[in-house]
């Protein structure tokens, strides 16, 4: 089997559009359509509930770290900021991005640029890409958001748990489009009319660090660059790990979510930084579904899906050995077994290996 | 002479609600806004192959199950990226219990 290609103009991508794979129709379970009404319908309730109480705690610990700055009493408020900071802003842009938090569109409209700005994630650039993972989820070739390659990149997923590579490449990426560029994977999937969008959002993200930089050096102390931009990295680790565990060890190349995406049971306070994103089956499949609603969506269709996860470190133990055999076997991924009241996995592009399922 | 296709009957739609109708080789959305009106549309959303009818309306937006793009039933305008193009809308006319359809109508422009 070729080295699998994962740049979006390459020839996994171009294989993919010829056998169909691309833009597939993919497994969904049936839901009756007034269940399915229900749990997609939009409120502003919970959202703004936890939005407020994010919003305390953001302010809350920076002001405490700051005030007791630079004690080392600050350290636990700074870790606590941190983490709300590089690793809850990814749920927040994801959800706003989704457009599914609020009912009401100028909530989910601001939250997603502020979480954008925190996460370093272009909102525009950003937004085309996630679509066409939605699309086209672990396609290899098509989608631009796969954090777990085959063979996998364990140097950089750790690297990532403080931020070390995606930072860097979230400041080239901001100078690119600040320059007025955009990289020809861009080019691909962002429509043209949006990229002065994302020019500009670039140029004044820039402004912004620049500016604190420069406060930085005006006060010789590293402070604020501990409320803005370090907690990107020093508190990523949470975001790092969940993210990763979303689809990695699992199939590629698949248009069944079931077989691509895990769905793990979490602690509440996870839950809450990652707003419910572990059920992570169950928002592929059914997109318009906001997070708040997603546990009874699992409810509902947990008959037809492989057994969740059942913690997070569950689930760390089920991936790392599968990632570190595809290092010496890209080809090996995992698959879950299906409850007897589930329909069959539909399979699709790469052949299936006979010894693939543990 | 404008060709009206039934489409459903007026209680096959709920209101804020769409259901998918099929005609030879082409697929529409029809819609009963919340004041009871009825609108058509292209089937698939504009921005990928992915029919509106799984989607949700609120008021007189359809959010696309897609990508969460929204448009605007009554004229077709795309309201939330990443839709960005209008898919066609269709003239409605209700005879007695039945909704009729213009399908081959070509809007001007
Ligand atoms: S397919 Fe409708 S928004 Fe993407």
């Amino acid at each position: 089997m070729d080295r699998r290609d994962y740049s979006l103009l390459g020839k996994d991508g171009q294989r993919a559009i010829e056998t169909g794979l691309a833009g597939a129709n993919w497994y969904a379970t049936d839901i009756p359509r007034k269940t399915m009404k229900g749990l997609m319908k939009r409120s502003d309730g919970p959202a703004i509930r936890d939005t407020l109480i994010w919003l305390a705690a953001l302010f809350g610990f920076a002001g405490v770290a700051t005030a007791l700055w630079p004690s080392w009493w600050s350290a636990p408020f700074w870790l606590a900021y941190g983490l709300l900071y590089g690793s809850s802003t990814d749920s927040r842009w994801h959800e706003c991005g989704h457009g599914t938090a609020f009912k009401t569109r100028w909530m989910n409209d601001a939250v997603y640029q502020f979480a954008c700005f925190m996460i370093m994630r272009n909102p525009v650039t950003w937004k085309y890409g996630h679509a066409r993972h939605h699309t086209d989820t672990t396609i290899v070739g098509r989608d631009p958001q796969i954090l777990s390659r085959r063979p996998p990149n364990l140097y950089k997923m750790l690297a990532n748990l403080v931020g070390l590579v995606d930072v860097p490449l979230a400041f080239k990426s901001m100078i690119q489009l600040a320059s007025g560029h955009l990289t020809d994977e861009e080019r691909d999937y962002v429509p043209e009319a949006e990229w002065l969008a994302a020019i500009r959002v670039a140029r004044i993200w820039l402004a912004i660090y620049a500016a604190t930089v420069v406060l930085a050096v005006w006060m010789w102390s590293i402070l604020p660059l501990m409320v803005i931009g370090l907690p990107r990295m020093y508190g990523a680790w949470h975001m790092t790990i969940t993210g990763i565990l979303q689809h990695a060890a699992l199939a590629d190349n698949v248009i069944d979510h079931r077989l691509n995406s895990r769905t793990i049971l979490m602690n509440p306070i996870s839950r809450f930084i990652y707003w419910n994103m572990n059920y992570h089956i169950e928002h592929h499949m059914f997109t318009m579904v906001p997070y708040h609603k997603l546990p009874v969506l699992h409810e509902c269709i947990k008959h037809d899906l492989p057994a969740p996860n059942a913690s997070t470190w569950q689930a760390i133990r089920e991936a790392v050995p599968v990632l570190f055999r595809q290092l010496k076997d890209p080809e090996h991924f995992l698959v879950r077994s299906l409850p007897s009241t589930a329909r069959p996995y539909l399979w699709s592009g790469r052949e299936v290996a006979a010894d693939a399922a543990e | 002479m404008t060709k009206w296709v039934r489409a459903c009957a007026r209680d096959d739609v709920e209101a804020e609600d769409l259901i998918r109708f099929d005609h030879e080789d082409r697929t529409f959305a029809i819609y009963q806004s919340p004041e009871g009106a009825f609108f058509c549309t292209d089937g698939f959303c504009s921005h990928e192959q992915v029919h509106l009818a799984g989607g949700l309306v609120m008021d007189h937006i359809v959010e696309c199950p897609g990508h969460n793009g929204q448009f605007d039933y009554r004229t077709g305008e795309a309201v939330r990226s990443p839709a960005c193009v209008r898919p066609n809308t269709y003239p409605v006319r209700i005879d007695g219990e039945d909704v009729l359809i213009a399908v081959d109508f070509e809007r001007p422009g």
